[in-house]
């Protein structure tokens, strides 16, 4: 069993590297700025057993409640800083730790030479430390202070070469974007204070995560406390938060745009932290969603709609890394769509996976980043003979996130299809319905785009790199224009210390699936269905259910299906871009007006930016707060100037310096005292 | 007592001419010597009121230090011909002067002062004189003093008071005098850097 | 020659000086009201030391002079403040080469 201790230090680690590094490391011995991947590297290290520990644990079934630490009291509500071991949080810990571990690893070699290092090691073990005490928080104060701790740190991250000015715009845009979403948490965590009092009458903490779940629940003698419409709208005022985090549609506008970070950090935000937080916090208040059919029905229409409109975006991005956002946020539609229908074991099975594959995926873009200089697809080509290691694993990431069997993609939307089709009770049928279908139509865009973008990276010729594309745009001077650029074109495969930790990956991506076991029973010395088996009896401890919950059964007609989705999207790939060799031009561009439409994210950049925020917010809101200003505020502000200038000059005009004059006035005082004391 | 009033009386339009004269007539010069002439009655009046003693400083402080110096300044300030002009304040200075003495007045008229018993009145002379006049037993047997209440009449006087009850204010008094004449002094000694002219 | 009547007379000299400090333009006359005020109030107080009981009378004989000796004082500070006073005026004249005092306004500054 593992101890207290023991689970606060995963958290502690990685905080206590940023510690070291911001305090000693960056000021006293920036010169050897090596020591602070070190440092980052050894907590993660450390942390990583640390959660593989828990996760034993937690599977063994051992009794893992602590007694928090009383925070603050506010009327009958107490803040407790405590730690919410579940398995769902020993999961998470695993999925964070070892891909933020690998990250490190990847980014010694990819961050070599950056100016900055120290500061960008110091950020990194923030962030995952951040994440960490949001998976482990038992208190939804505490989960929202590492909340907006993640929000902060993915800022600081995105805007890491702030110099550049796209880089601070979109660091920007992901930290407004995301608060949007994050009021609408702020304000159900509001009204669960406004609760407090209620909560206490019934034994229950307003703030405590496991007693809000048990207040939700309608059979439960405290049953009364939530339900109905408060209901709904307290679960999604926690999606709202969750759809900030996560990019879901209509917040997803600043996850493409976070690519303008160092390309390991984009695989940190979108494989194992900030996006998987938002999944995660509906998977936390999963008991409290599915006792809202209205709730559940929105998270499963929001996530199946960003699923299939991300990837019809990602059809016909030329920039690398923007196709991998796109699918990012189609994949993350999958987990929410499967939340929402009530697959909680799958979704999270299917954040595990998808955390492998993407990140070795964005490894691979650094990778080829770091060889071309550039990550515009259509400056590569043919780097197949020059990275062979790198356009394996890209090629094996790739098939995992179609979904090919028996790659570990292919098992968890193998799951979230499957559920879908079949159906839970939690929502009606029709939300099924659209929601398979829509997935399924995402299976096969999916399978394009990866397949397209594998083929203009690695296939026909080699078109230039970034000398080329500075070339096209008349650009003369490299130097300075482009941190990633890595000194421009050196084909040739990359250092170790990043190809060890995409090739961890790799075969992650291929044996994470059987965590599912589908087939055998005992075989392979997992039990059958184990993750979705451990993940469900966690959510029904949770529910106060004894027992093992029931697992969906492997189909066959359902893994046809979808393998056969899969492999009509592979077929058009290839169909489209190897039969032509000369890609100067996008055969997809022949859709004309469709193609620009997903080329200009459906005009939805245009419309926050030149809509909401150019003609609503700053003509409307801020002309009318700057007219207010100007007249009513300044007005009263001169007027009250003006009545106290003019009593001034009056009272100046008495003013004369005649000492005689004062004396008068003293004189006249005096009089009056005598005069009024003697008549009173 | 008859003498007496028509001294008070000469006193006091002695008094209040002179000091008319002072605030009204135009040469400085001689308003200064009228300001001599209001000192000479006000010690009048100290004597009729049976302290001696003030009298005595009144004539040497005022009438032979102060007024003395104020001529002095009077002709070394060249001003002396038409330097007794009113200023504009001319208005509610009479009115407010004329207020205050019509309230004073009131005050000392309506008021129900309490007066010294008449029989106490000759002893409280007698020690308000002591402090010019030398109080043998005698003197006190024949002003109707027992001989019993001798001892405290005749140890009773001003200078006692000074430095036994009023120490205090009297080492403070002293103090301030000191201040004062070392701050004339700066005030009129030439600033440094400057040849007297 | 009654105590109202040295009343009367000390108030009628300390408002003809107060007249005189405040309407008069030449600092030197202003000195001389303010020492004709100074002697309405010496007036004043011997007086009332001579008329009226003090509260101590019984226990201390000497408590009627307590009058005289604040006109002692107050002869006191009138000398310093003539001393200051003329110290000032000179001060003025050096710098101003006027004693008009309604040419000193340096206290509208």
């Amino acid at each position: 069993m593992v101890s207290q201790a023991v689970i606060w230090s995963i958290f502690l680690l990685p905080l206590g590297s940023f510690a070291l590094i911001a305090l000693v490391i960056r000021p006293f011995f920036n010169r050897y700025s090596l020591i602070a991947g070190y440092a980052t590297i050894a907590a993660l290290g450390t942390a990583l057993g640390f959660s593989i520990w828990t996760l034993r644990s937690v599977a063994q079934g051992h009794d893992l409640r602590f007694v928090p630490l009383e925070w603050l009291e506010v009327g009958s509500a107490t803040i407790d800083m405590g730690l919410l071991v579940d398995p769902l949080t020993a999961v998470m810990l695993v999925v964070v730790t070892s891909v933020s571990l690998l990250v490190q690893i990847y980014s010694l070699g990819y961050m070599k030479g950056d100016p900055s290092f120290a500061r960008y090691y110091a950020y990194m073990s923030l962030f995952t430390a951040a994440m960490l005490g949001l998976v482990l928080a038992s208190n939804i104060i505490q989960l929202y202070v590492f909340w907006e701790l993640v929000g902060v740190s993915s800022y600081l991250l995105i805007g890491f070469w702030h110099e550049r000015p796209s880089a601070a715009a979109a660091a920007k845009k992901a930290f407004i974007i995301t608060r949007i979403g994050d009021v609408g948490f702020l304000i159900a965590i509001l009204y669960l204070f406004t609760q407090a009092d209620n909560f206490a009458a019934a034994g229950l903490n307003a703030f405590h995560i496991p007693d809000i779940w048990q207040a939700a629940q309608p059979e439960a003698a405290a049953g009364a406390l939530l339900g109905g419409a408060v209901l709904t709208w307290l679960a999604l005022g926690i999606f709202a938060g969750a759809v900030g985090k996560s990019g879901q549609f209509p917040l997803h506008a600043w996850l493409p745009d976070a690519m303008e970070g160092p390309t390991p950090v984009s695989a940190l935000i979108h494989a194992a932290t900030m996006v998987a937080a938002g999944v995660f916090l509906v998977a936390r208040f999963f008991p409290v969603f599915q006792h809202s059919i209205d709730a559940m029905t929105v998270v499963a229409l929001v996530g199946a709609f960003t699923a299939i409109f991300a990837a019809s975006m990602g059809l016909v991005m030329n920039d690398i890394k923007r196709v991998m956002a796109y699918s990012t946020i189609s994949q993350l539609g999958y987990m929410m769509a499967a939340l929402g229908l009530g697959l909680y074991a799958p979704a999270i099975f299917h954040l595990v996976t998808h955390a492998a594959f993407k990140a070795l995926l964005f490894m691979g873009a650094g990778s080829v980043n770091h060889a071309t200089g550039t990550f515009d697809m259509r400056y590569m080509g043919g780097l197949r003979k020059h990275m062979p290691v790198t356009y394996v694993l890209v090629l094996v990431a790739g098939l995992s996130l179609v979904g090919i069997i028996p790659l570990a993609g292919f098992w968890s939307k193998d799951e979230i299809l499957l559920g879908a089709w079949d159906g839970t009770g939690l929502v009606d049928t029709w939300v099924n319905k659209i929601t398979f279908a829509a997935l399924i139509a995402g299976v096969v865009a999916t399978a394009f785009y990866t397949i397209r973008m594998i083929i203009m990276t690695f296939h026909g010729e080699f078109r230039g790199g970034i000398e080329k594309e500075l070339e096209d745009k008349g650009e003369t001077a490299p130097a300075g224009a482009s941190h990633d650029a890595h000194g421009g074109v050196h084909l040739g495969e990359s250092p170790f210390s990043m190809v060890l930790p995409m090739a961890v990956l790799g075969i992650a991506a291929v044996v994470l699936g059987y965590l599912g076991n589908p087939q055998w029973d005992e075989e392979i010395g997992i039990p059958k269905h184990w993750i979705t088996g451990f993940l469900g009896d966690g959510l029904g401890k949770a529910l106060g259910q004894a027992g093992h919950v029931a697992t969906l059964e492997f189909s066959w007609p359902m893994a046809a299906v979808s393998t056969a989705a899969a492999l009509s999207g592979i077929g058009l790939a290839l169909f489209v871009y190897l039969r032509r060799r000369d890609q100067a031009v996008d055969p997809l561009e022949q859709a004309g007006r469709l193609h620009t439409l997903a080329a200009q994210k459906y005009y939805i950049d245009t419309l926050y930016e030149d809509v909401a925020v150019r003609k609503s917010f700053f003509r409307i809101i801020a002309g009318t707060l700057d007219w207010v200003d100007r007249n009513l505020v300044d007005g009263t502000v001169d007027l009250i100037g003006w009545f106290f200038r003019n009593i001034g000059t009056a009272l100046g005009k008495f003013q004369t310096g005649q000492v005689q004059a004062y004396a008068t006035g003293i004189t006249f005082g005096i009089l009056a005292i005598i005069l009024a004391l003697l008549l009173a | 007592m008859l003498f007496q009033d028509i001294v008070f009386w000469i006193l006091s339009v002695m008094a209040v001419g002179a000091a008319l004269g002072v605030v009204l007539v135009p040469d400085l010069f001689r308003a200064a010597l009228l300001l001599a002439v209001v000192f000479v009655a006000v010690a009048g009046f100290f004597i009729l009121l049976s302290a001696e003693f003030l009298a005595v400083v009144q004539v040497l402080i005022y009438v032979g230090a102060i007024a003395i110096l104020i001529i002095f300044a009077v002709m070394l300030t060249r001003d002396v011909k038409h330097g007794n002009l009113p200023n504009r304040l001319q208005i509610p200075a009479v009115v407010f002067a004329t207020l205050l003495l019509a309230t004073l007045v009131t005050v000392a008229v309506d008021t129900e002062w309490n007066f010294l018993p008449a029989e106490q009145q000759e002893r409280v002379d007698l020690v308000q004189t002591g402090a010019v006049t030398t109080l043998t037993g005698d003197l006190l047997t024949e002003s109707g003093v027992a001989v019993e209440d001798q001892p405290e009449v005749q140890k009773a006087g001003l200078a006692d008071l000074l430095i036994g009850d009023f120490v205090l204010p009297f080492e403070a008094v002293s103090v301030l005098l000191l201040a004062a004449l070392i701050g004339a002094l700066a005030l009129v000694r030439p600033s440094p850097g400057s040849r007297r002219g | 020659m009654s105590f109202e009547a040295f009343l009367i007379v000390s108030a009628i000299l300390f408002c003809i000086g107060l007249y005189g400090s405040l309407a008069r333009r030449n600092v030197l006359a202003v000195l001389m009201s303010i020492e004709l005020m100074f002697n309405g109030v010496n007036v004043t107080l011997v007086a009332i030391s001579k008329y009226l009981a003090p509260a101590a009378l019984h226990d201390d004989i000497s408590s009627v002079l307590t009058g005289q000796v604040f006109a002692v004082f107050i002869i006191t500070v009138a000398a310093a403040e003539i001393a200051l006073g003329l110290g000032i005026v000179f001060a003025m004249y050096r710098t101003n080469e006027t004693v008009d005092l309604t040419e000193a306004t340096e206290l509208k500054h």
